[in-house]
């Protein structure tokens, strides 16, 4: 006690406080070692941080919500402040909602904090998993981590989906009327399942209270476990870091956590908690008011559910409309709801396994901590390319209406458009991006051979005129250079002397991968080019005059 | 309860049932016609020369495509019995004279002044009685919100939005936004159907119903989103789209800036 209070003196509060804890549970130690741990500097490594930093903003202003909110779907006449809604008859969930929004002060506020927050978590989560995936960093050993990231991409839809239907109005009771019509597009199951979800038939009376057990408790509590699990990792593995010189697989570039990363990280959260209240307080979302409590038999039109559920409300609309019914083995099959399903579910079983995919084609067992840059990867690229088109025709697509109304077009056509659109544009953005990764290769070869066209011209005594090309700096030159080049495996005999059916997929994969290549430059390689090039003029004249 | 319930709905599928409601609601419909339609004989009749000057006004512009008589031709159809609301509404918003074009005749810029507008109505609710231009009693927008609310969810979302902000129909023809819709024109294009829109007659929404559906609109209309800018109130999509490129790009944009100050 007389050390603490010694100290106290000397160092303030602060030191105090600190001292206190360490002679206790020993805060120091843990601190020493975590923040020594390193974190590299780049701005596409915030956007997994943007992610957390908008799940805290949903925890506290979701908790300021509960405060108020009532998951209830008893019919109150409503006697609020709004009034063309006055004297109707409504759940006490829309009720609430529009007391949170009228009549708590700063209600309307944290309502909008919390909707417009989970559209960023969402966002953010999702473009940090494309960082993760064009740069590679999904590789051995940060696989299982991968998995844990997409589980939190989809846990985040669930809860914006949960949540999105509390409030009762038209529009998120249209979402899940949709979601009911799809559960009992199942064949077998499908109605037993909405019957039970809903406790009775559409829309039932606890819906609403269901859902709210799901959004404040479980899903909140498996993000929360998941994030814990997802850093966790991230301590562990280290992170990785983009090449350059002194950058390797065994070590990690970068400040150390503490005191430099977590200054910054505290500041970096006070500017994302700025933006969302800045737009918070100034662009409305979701007018419950203006939607009306839920009602069975309106439906309005333009009625989309938040971006995230986009791609699946797309691929219900895209879907062709002559598949409507078809009668076998004595069930319905209602194929224009189970084809979008199975390509929603497809879709994302895709992306969950992708690592494993790419990890048994390379047959690659090694570490690997510097990040690829994308052009270096061309197939894995370009097949990245390819699914996020088909994801943002899925998503365009549940927007048609919009679409049809802003750009004066037809709505039929539109969605023909957007069905024809669905298959060729990912083959397309497939073979662009995949010519144009090679290309970028090509030209670094290139840079690193012959150096830099710098602009300046040089007129030689005989009177021709070449460019000066500049020798790389070796900073950039490791950039250029530091990749790795798979070769195309071949479908080898196993120990019986067959060649597996396993065997030859593999192969065939590892062609489509690798068959298209360019080699980085090796060090003899850039020798020569350097001794043949002398002071790095570029011309073939030039070489015949030495 | 539970047996009973499904009985009643699977008479309500019979279809003698639904041959009742159909002869109900034809009934309903026509009856509703008839009385909307004497009230409109009773009133007093226009002056003779306002229906001679709005012959000319309509010779001069409406005949070469409704005819010189307003009889219709090919290429439109007659006016013979669609009154003057209809006159009205089509050439106050600027919809006639029309001018062919794609999948919907568009909103132009309005081409005649009030009295004239009232000329041209004289003379074709001079051909045939049909729905007349409301009294300003019917029009006054004091009804019941709450009721004109929900009335506007049930007749109107579906094509014009929840928040009347317009929506898609088929083949490129679009339910417009009603946002900037004054009384006068809401209630003619309920009782007349421009176009793709139904008609609402008296007996489907009452002119009560009517005032209320005014009273609703003419609150959206003045009373924008105590949230703030409300992005077109088109919805999600709009909302989505903000969040990436406004939001989540924000700070990326700011977190790039940040970082190429500090080297
Ligand atoms: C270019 C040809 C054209 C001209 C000129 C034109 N109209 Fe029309 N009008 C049409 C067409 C086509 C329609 C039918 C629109 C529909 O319902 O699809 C129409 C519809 C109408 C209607 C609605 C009829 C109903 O069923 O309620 C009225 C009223 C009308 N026109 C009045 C006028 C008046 C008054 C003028 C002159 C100022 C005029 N039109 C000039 C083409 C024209
Ligand atoms: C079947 C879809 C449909 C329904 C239902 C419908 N409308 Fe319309 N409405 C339209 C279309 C289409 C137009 C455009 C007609 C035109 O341009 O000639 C329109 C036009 C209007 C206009 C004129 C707007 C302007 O820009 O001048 C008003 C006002 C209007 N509707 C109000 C209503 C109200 C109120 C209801 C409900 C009682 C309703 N509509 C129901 C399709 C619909
Ligand atoms: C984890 C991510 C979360 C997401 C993506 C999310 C998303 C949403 C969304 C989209 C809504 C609809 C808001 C609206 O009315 O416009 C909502 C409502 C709500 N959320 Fe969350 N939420 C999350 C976490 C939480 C947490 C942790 C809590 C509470 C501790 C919470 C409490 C609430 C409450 C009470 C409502 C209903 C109030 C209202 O609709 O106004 N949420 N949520």
């Amino acid at each position: 006690m007389s050390t603490a209070s010694n100290t106290q003196k000397k160092g303030g509060f602060l030191a105090g406080t600190a001292n206190y804890l360490d002679e206790r549970v020993g805060v120091a130690g843990i601190l020493k070692e975590f923040g020594r741990k390193v974190f590299p500097d780049h701005w596409s490594f915030m956007l997994g941080e943007v992610a957390l930093y908008s799940f805290l903003v949903l925890l506290l202003s979701g908790t300021f919500l509960t405060f108020w909110f009532q998951p209830s779907m008893a019919v109150v006449e409503y006697n609020g402040v709004f009034a063309p809604l006055k004297g109707a008859e409504m759940s006490i969930a829309y009720a609430s909602t529009l007391d949170i929004s009228f009549e708590v002060r700063g209600g309307l506020l944290m309502r909008q904090v919390h909707h417009w927050s989970a559209l960023l978590f969402v966002a953010a989560a999702g473009l940090h998993m494309l960082r993760v995936f064009f740069t590679g960093a999904f590789r051995k050993p940060r696989e299982i981590n991968w998995v844990v990231g997409f589980a939190l991409f989809v846990l985040g839809m669930a809860a914006g989906f949960t949540g999105y239907s509390l409030p009762d109005d038209l529009l998120s009771g249209n979402g899940l009327r949709i979601i009911d019509g799809m559960i009992k597009g199942l064949p077998v199951i499908g109605a037993y399942t909405s019957s039970l979800l809903f406790g009775g038939e559409f829309p039932g009376e606890t819906i609403v209270a269901r859902l709210y057990g799901l959004h404040i408790l479980l899903v909140p509590a498996l993000i929360l476990i998941f994030i814990v699990i997802h850093l966790f990792m991230v301590v562990i593995h280290k992170h990785t870091h983009y090449s350059g010189p002194g950058r390797t697989d065994s070590n990690v570039v970068g400040y150390p956590l503490m005191p430099v990363y977590v200054a910054k990280a505290g500041g970096f959260f006070f500017l994302v908690f700025g933006v969302i209240m800045l737009v918070a307080a100034t662009f409305t979302i979701n007018p419950v008011w203006n939607y009306g409590g839920y009602d069975p038999s309106p439906v309005s039109a333009g009625t989309q559910p938040d971006w995230y559920i986009g791609f699946l409300d797309g691929a219900l609309r895209l879907a062709p409309s002559h598949l409507e019914v078809v009668d076998a083995f004595g069930f319905t099959w209602a194929f224009n709801i189970l084809l979008p399903m199975i390509v929603g579910v497809g879709l994302l079983a895709v992306v969950a396994v992708y690592p494993f995919i790419e990890g048994w084609v390379t047959g690659d067992k090694r570490e690997h901590h510097v990040l690829d840059r994308p052009r270096n990867a061309p197939v894995r690229t370009a097949i990245g390319a390819a699914g996020v088109t088909f994801y943002a025709v899925l998503w365009a697509g549940a927007s048609t209406d919009l679409i049809a109304t802003n750009f004066k077009t037809s709505l039929n056509q539109v969605l023909t458009t957007m069905q024809i659109s669905l298959f060729v544009l990912p083959v397309l953005a497939f073979w662009i991006t995949k010519r144009a990764c090679l290309a970028l290769q090509r030209k670094d070869r290139e840079i690193v051979l012959h150096g830099r066209e710098s602009g300046r011209i040089v007129r030689l005594p005989h009177g021709e005129y070449v460019e000066v090309h500049e020798p790389l700096e070796e900073f950039e030159l490791y950039k250029l250079v530091d990749f790795k080049a798979y070769q195309p495996t071949l479908a080898r005999p196993n120990a019986q002397g067959k060649i597996t059916i396993r065997a030859r997929i593999r192969a065939g994969l590892s062609r489509f991968f690798f068959e298209d290549r360019i080699m980085p430059v090796t060090g003899s390689e850039l020798e020569a080019a350097q001794h043949d090039h002398g002071p790095a003029i570029e011309s073939q004249e030039t070489k015949a005059l030495h | 309860m539970a047996i009973q319930k499904r009985k009643a709905k699977f008479n309500r599928r019979s279809p003698i049932a639904a041959a009742i409601v159909l002869a109900a609601g034809l009934l309903l419909s026509g009856g509703g016609y008839a009385i909307a339609s004497s009230a409109v004989a009773a009133e007093a009749a226009p002056n003779a020369a306002d229906i001679a000057e709005g012959h000319k006004l309509f010779l001069a512009n409406c005949a070469s495509c409704h005819g010189k008589n307003a009889e219709g031709t090919q290429n439109a159809p007659s006016l013979i019995g669609v009154g003057a609301a209809s006159v009205d509404f089509q050439v106050s918003t600027g919809r006639m004279p029309g001018a062919a074009s794609g999948p919907q005749l568009e909103v132009k810029p309005v081409q005649f002044n009030a009295s004239q507008t009232a000329k041209m109505a004289a003379y074709v609710a001079s051909l045939a009685p049909g729905p007349a231009i409301p009294d300003a009693s019917l029009i006054a927008a004091n009804g019941d919100s709450t009721r004109g609310g929900e009335l506007f969810r049930i007749n109107c979302a579906m094509c014009h939005n929840a928040a009347g902000a317009g929506g898609a129909l088929t083949q490129g023809k679009y339910a417009p936004n009603l946002m900037g819709a004054n009384p006068k024109e809401i209630y003619e294009a309920l009782i007349t159907g421009p176009q793709n829109m139904p008609v609402f007659n008296d007996a489907n929404l009452t002119p009560a119903d009517k005032n209320d559906v005014i009273t609703y609109l003419m609150f959206l209309e003045s009373n924008p989103s105590p949230g703030g800018n409300e992005l077109g109130n088109l919805g999600p999509v709009v909302e989505g789209l903000f969040v990436w490129l406004a939001v989540l790009g924000g700070i990326i944009g700011i977190t790039v800036w940040l970082g190429a100050k500090s080297n």
